[in-house]
């Protein structure tokens, strides 16, 4: 590379960032709502809906403008990738409309076969949003079989591959971690207590699936296998991401609960961030032989970038700004006064 | 039944369950900027009372809104994939912008809006009442922008050939102000607001009537009556601007709207009545000759051209776009008219004592919601058989590797949550408005 990177590599930057915030902030949020199946006590639960209820429409934002940024800079990828993946992503959809549901009308009437039913809903919704992102990108970092076209020629019950369910699995396993690290940070008393142990354990199992899916990613996947053959420099990033896990890990026993928080989503960020840099300049790979979607020859117009990178350089800066202002203004231990949910 | 057939009746149900909430949300978030300022100014607790209210129910409108809206963002690429590669260089655009500038904004401040009360003070919480108003309305910008490029494309060429054809932009500032945006978002948001105006109007006549929470009705009233009034008379303005910019850049649909099947010949405007498409005439129909020549050239001579001058495999579907396109003006006026009487009674200070209005406003809040229904029907079967308006064939944008069964399962699964969905939010609305606005708390 010389000087600046191109139009492409910046808008595969700008959809890699819009993604990595989406799994990171909604990814608390979907951990939460899978505690929420752990927390027993109807005064516990309601204090993990109060610690997301300001932020949790907000996070899915992310998502919606990942899909816009995608559809316009990569226009056959989102083809490719929406239609290919069709009942997938459907249900995917089906999963997020029922939490929102869940976290809505929990609150609304107080009968105990409702609220039972919507707990329920919450954190199986939560956990099978996780699951499904898990499974997507872990068919995404396999490859998945492309025509000539460009046009997916694989089967929905394709996608539930061992590799892809594992992947799902692994998700959960992050997201849970995650949750439990950020209501360690928003509650207080024996419900803090609670989500330090449950930190604990998902760590633990967020450890274990780490290091298992790494080995299967090195040594299963073709193309994994040959790029870390050619740079052995990559064996040094799941020490690194294991090392972020530790920090956090001292952060709970120190009670550093910022820094616990950070560090849980410092690791996935570079799990991201790897894997964004391994790929490049691909976008979706053929595992049946096809041309891989790329960034240079799935994307827009050069003018179009250009448009994609004004607006986002116009509009994130601000996005982050009052974004952040107000988790600031909604800091520290949730009240248990709340009066919404 | 085909795919194509299968996957637009979905996109027509998604959107159409999704535009329930929208102009609801947008519509009252203005109202809450009203009510709130005044609070601001007057520091009367009723003005206080009235925020709070409408707050909570424009929060779960919203997240209805925003649960059904992202739906809609990721089925152009599940169903339309082909529509998709198609306009992706033009269409991706104004998408993103729309989260990045719109949706941003408003579910940030949401949050304060609904839960910041106690956590920032009086003029900061206004400012992020007025923040998400913004972002409502930009978000309706953007997406009008982007559908009224479908109608009316504008700042594009066409590169590749056949199957690998599509439109690239060649100006950002002429694809979005397209020949047809400005009208249409005019004629959106002001349907919006009359559907928020109109909602508050209903739930006040309520309270009237039943004599609960009478001051707090009133004075929901009276903003309520003065936003509908200038929405109302706003939409007369963008109703006859659209009209006229349809008969420019989109003669077929506007002979359609009118059943205008002539070749070339003065454009009746009909009152009502029933497309023969074999016979080619206007059946049943009350019509004024040289009327719809009248508004839109302002001569009653001028000849327009009808159906017969285009090929008919370019007709829309013709009674669709006929009778909703006239359930919309009906209704249209019908609010124009009752929002008129309002402020007649108000000034001669009837308005709370009228109980014939009173119970005449009751239902109006279904009036602006079957206008948006029925104007987006006729714009959107009136824009058949293109997706993109003389440029791309809807069946050329489906997606060609999703199966007719895929569809049905999905079909299926979003009409089964979309009822639930209704009667949930129905049951909470009906609550809410029997419960009114003395005890701020739900349950808990």
């Amino acid at each position: 590379m010389n000087g600046m990177p191109d139009l492409n590599t910046l808008s595969f930057v700008t959809v890699v960032f819009l993604l990595a915030g989406y799994i990171l902030l909604d990814g608390f949020d979907f951990g939460v709502g899978i505690l929420h199946f752990f927390a027993k006590r109807g005064e516990d639960r309601r204090r993990l809906l109060g610690a997301i209820a300001p932020f949790w429409d907000g996070n899915e934002v992310w998502l919606v403008t990942a899909g816009g940024a995608l559809f316009a800079a990569f226009p056959k990828v989102y083809a490719a990738v929406f239609s290919g993946f069709y009942l997938a992503f459907v249900l995917f959809l089906f999963v997020l409309i029922f939490r929102a549901l869940a976290i809505e009308f929990r609150g609304k009437f107080s009968a105990l076969a409702w609220r039972g039913f919507w707990d329920a809903a919450f954190s199986v919704s939560s956990g099978l949003a996780g699951f499904l992102i898990g499974m997507v990108f872990g068919n995404l970092i396999q490859g998945i079989p492309l025509g000539t076209d460009g046009e997916f020629t694989g089967t929905f019950l394709g996608l539930f591959n061992p590799y892809a369910l594992f992947s799902g699995l692994f998700a959960v396993s992050f997201f849970s971690m995650h949750g439990a690290l950020y209501l360690v940070l928003r509650t207080d008393g024996d419900l803090r207590e609670k989500s330090r142990r449950w930190a604990g354990n998902a760590a633990l199992l967020f450890v274990l699936f780490f290091i298992l899916l790494s080995a299967w990613t090195a040594f299963g996947v073709p193309w994994v296998t040959l790029l870390v053959k050619q740079s052995p420099v990559l064996f040094m990033v799941p020490p690194a991401i294991l090392c972020a896990i530790f920090i956090s890990m001292q952060g709970i026993r120190r009670h550093w609960d910022f820094t616990a928080f950070l560090f849980s989503g410092f690791s996935m960020l570079a799990i991201i961030g790897t894997f964004a840099a391994a790929l490049f300049p691909n976008l979706v790979i053929s595992s049946s032989g096809g041309y891989p979607l790329t960034v240079y020859n799935a994307c827009s117009s050069p003018k179009t970038l250009g448009i994609i990178l004004r607006i986002a350089s116009v509009g994130m800066p601000a996005v982050l700004i009052y974004t952040g202002y107000v988790y600031w203004v909604f800091r520290g231990k949730t009240a248990s006064d709340r009066a919404y949910y | 039944m085909d795919a194509v057939l299968l996957a637009r009746i979905q996109f027509a149900l998604t959107i159409s369950f999704h535009y329930l909430y929208p102009p609801l949300s947008i519509g009252l978030a203005l109202a809450l900027v009203v009510m709130e300022g005044m609070y601001l100014r007057t520091r009367n607790p009723l003005f206080l009372k009235m925020t709070k209210f409408w707050a909570e129910i424009f929060g779960l409108t919203f997240a209805i809104g925003v649960a059904t809206g992202i739906v809609m963002e990721f089925q152009f690429g599940t169903n339309w994939a082909g529509y998709s590669r198609y306009v992706g260089d033009v269409f991706g655009s104004p998408l993103a912008a729309e989260g990045i500038f719109a949706f941003f904004l408003e579910s940030s401040f949401l949050a304060i809006l609904l839960f910041g009360w106690n956590r920032v003070g009086p003029r900061m919480h206004f400012f992020s009442t007025l923040m998400v108003a913004l972002g409502s309305a930009l978000s309706a910008v953007w997406i009008v922008a982007a559908n009224s490029w479908m109608q009316t494309p504008a700042g594009f060429h066409i590169v590749g050939e056949g199957a690998n054809a599509r439109a690239e932009i060649t100006d950002f500032w002429q694809m979005l102000f397209n020949p047809s945006f400005l009208d249409r978002i005019h004629h959106v948001l002001m349907g919006a607001w009359q559907t928020g105006a109109w909602f508050i109007l209903s739930v006040s006549a309520y309270y009237l009537l039943r004599r609960k929470f009478e001051d707090f009705a009133k004075a929901c009233m009276k903003i309520a009556l003065v936003l509908a009034f200038v929405s109302a008379m706003g939409q007369l303005v963008s109703g006859h601007a659209s009209g006229i910019t349809v008969a420019k850049y989109q003669p077929v649909k506007l002979a359609a709207f009118e059943g205008h099947f002539e070749e070339s010949a003065p454009g009746k405007l009909y009152l009502f009545g029933w497309l023969d498409e074999k016979g080619e005439e206007v059946r049943f129909g009350l019509g004024f000759p040289g009327m719809l020549s009248l508004l839109v050239h302002f001569n009653p001579q001028a000849p327009l051209p009808g159906l017969n001058a285009f090929p008919k495999r370019d007709w829309p579907p013709l009674n669709i776009v006929f009778q909703s396109y006239h359930v919309m003006i009906a209704v249209g006026m019908g609010l124009i008219g009752l929002s008129v009487l309002g402020i007649f009674l108000w000034w001669r200070g009837l308005l709370f004592q009228s109980r014939w209005f009173l119970m005449l406003l009751i239902p109006a809040f279904l009036g602006p919601q079957i206008a948006n229904q029925t104007g987006w029907i006729a714009a959107e079967v009136g824009r058949q058989p293109w997706i993109v308006y003389g440029l791309l064939r809807t069946s050329a944008g489906v997606s060609r590797v999703v199966s007719a069964n895929e569809i049905l399962i999905s079909l299926v699964m979003f009409t089964t949550v979309y009822g639930l969905i209704f009667l949930l939010f129905m049951s909470f609305l009906f609550r809410k408005i029997y419960l009114g606005p003395s005890d701020g708390k739900v349950s808990e």
